[in-house]
């Protein structure tokens, strides 16, 4: 695009651009440690990933500030507004993403003595890496500016969905077996919920990368695989 | 960017007019419409329909042809030397190029404030009564008199100057200066009122209550704004014309031209990279 007449503008907007960027790269590398640390019961990789989410929370702050101060100052029109509103709302989807990883990485902490844990992880983990994947073609879709790619993320999302509804029911077996399965599968069950929900935001940024490029906002409704909401518990049946 | 430069290429390319289905039906409606000083050609085939009962705002850099083409509505144009107008402008239907019809009553129909206030060197009240008082609008002194105070209530001037409408217009701050010339404009009952920049000169309050002002007025009238504060016709206009070289690029809805402009000059323009 043509630069501005007012250099520092651009520069103002490179450096919003640039912010988002290394808060999703951080976002990206909570996600992946706090699933590890659930995963090779690593207290202190848990504890590393729960202060790591201070500095997303620090960049979302400088964004935030940034484009508050671009909307007073400059006005921003067209596709420069929608830029700013966009690097927002991508901050504040990522620094959910922050929150919930560490919301993992403390359950982490919580069930590392566990050792029944260590199967029913394994479809977490799955999950996890289809998230930190998910998570990272939506940020290169907006380094690129690629509507299409960030489509992709967008459509890929009932995967995460799919996955989360048998892991909910395979964590409900785990529980009905045995009650001592009950705390880690009840954390586990969080850890699932939080990485689907962090599959949720990575849409959200999908769909905000849709509109900072087109200038529409995205009305289509997502395709949904999550039927853990409906998910009956299959109690074994008694004669009364 | 594509700069279009020649007289072919501009006329080739067409303005992208933005369809909107809520407009008002259509007061003002332009095709054609060039405009020559002497030899050189300031406006090409400018073809724009305008609403009633809202403000439409023309935009784009200096010598793009707004201005001119805003004076083609009340044949200011006709004022200066070597200046012609082709093309065909009509007023509710009736092509106000058309030999037979009155200019000057055409004048009070489609009235105009300009961008630097130019009240008459006369009292605020005489200010106001000149036009309904050659148009013979007022029967009597009671009726004028009438005809003012409604004017300078519109105008939301009213309670400023009720105790001094003896006092010299020319006496007054900047902004009630350009409220009095927007009373003046309504004192006559015009369908379309053409505003030329009407707040350069002004402070931002001042700006804030012609702002307010014309907000009201849109209720009533056909609104027809030329302004260099891109903040100013987001503000006030519910539709928006971006010219550029003499061309009209890109017309429709202002919400629409100012988040989401479809040509790439319009863009450049509202987002400051070209002026």
């Amino acid at each position: 695009m043509t630069e501005h007449i007012v250099t520092s503008y651009d520069d103002e907007l490179k450096a919003l651009a640039i912010m988002i960027t290394r808060m999703g790269g951080h976002a990206e590398k909570v996600l992946t440690d706090a699933t590890q640390a659930l995963n090779r019961h690593d207290e202190e990789l848990a504890m590393r990933t729960i202060n790591a989410d201070e500095e997303i929370d620090r960049l979302e702050h400088e964004i935030e500030e940034l484009a508050i101060l671009m909307i007073a100052k400059r006005q921003p029109m067209a596709a420069d507004l929608r830029e700013v509103i966009a690097a927002i709302k991508i901050s504040s989807d990522l620094e959910r993403i922050g929150d919930l990883a560490k919301n993992i990485a403390k359950r982490a902490v919580a069930i590392q003595s566990e050792t029944g844990a260590v199967k029913a992880a394994l479809g977490i983990d799955r999950m996890s890496r289809i998230a930190s994947r998910q998570l990272k073609d939506v940020l290169d879709s907006y380094t690129q500016r690629d509507v299409d790619k960030a489509m992709d993320v967008w459509h890929r999302d009932s995967e995460l969905d799919a996955m989360y509804t048998s892991i909910f029911r395979e964590l409900l077996t785990y529980m009905m077996e045995d009650t001592r399965n009950i705390t880690f599968s009840t954390h586990l069950l969080f850890a699932a919920k939080n990485i689907e929900r962090i599959g949720d935001h990575a849409t959200n940024i999908a769909e905000t990368i849709y509109y900072l490029s087109t200038g529409a906002p995205l009305r289509e409704a997502r395709p949904k695989k999550d039927a853990s909401s409906f998910t009956p518990a299959d109690y074994p049946q008694t004669d009364d | 960017m594509n700069q279009v430069t020649t007289a072919e290429q501009r006329a080739a390319t067409g303005p992208i007019i933005i369809p909107d289905p809520d407009m008002n039906p259509v007061r003002v409606s332009a095709k054609d419409v060039s405009v020559f000083y002497g030899a050189k050609q300031a406006l090409f085939d400018v073809a724009i329909d305008i609403p009633e009962r809202s403000v439409t705002a023309f935009i784009g850099p200096s010598g793009c042809g707004k201005s001119t083409f805003l004076r083609c509505i009340n044949r200011m144009n006709d004022t200066i030397d070597g200046c012609r107008v082709t093309g065909d402008i009509t007023l509710d239907g009736r092509d106000i190029y058309d030999r037979t019809l009155d200019v000057v009553e055409l004048r009070a129909r489609v009235g105009m404030v300009f961008q630097k206030p130019n009240p008459f060197p006369k009292s605020i009240y005489e200010n106001i009564a000149y036009g309904p008082r050659i148009h013979g609008l007022a029967s009597n002194k009671a009726a004028l008199d009438e005809i003012v105070e409604t004017s300078l209530r519109k105008a939301g001037l009213w309670n400023e100057v009720k105790d001094r409408l003896d006092e010299p217009g020319t006496g007054m701050s900047g902004g009630q200066q350009q409220r009095l010339c927007i009373a003046r404009a309504i004192a006559v009952s015009p369908e379309v009122i053409l505003m030329d920049e009407p707040c350069s000169a002004l402070d931002p309050i001042a700006t804030a209550k012609v702002e307010e002002l014309i907000d009201e007025l849109k209720e009533n009238y056909c609104i027809i704004i030329v302004t260099h504060s891109m903040q100013q016709a987001a503000r006030v206009s519910q539709r928006t014309a971006f010219f550029h070289l003499g061309i009209l690029v890109e017309a429709g809805p202002t919400e629409h031209i100012f988040t989401n402009p479809k040509d790439e000059r319009t863009h450049d323009y509202i987002t400051g990279r070209f002026g």
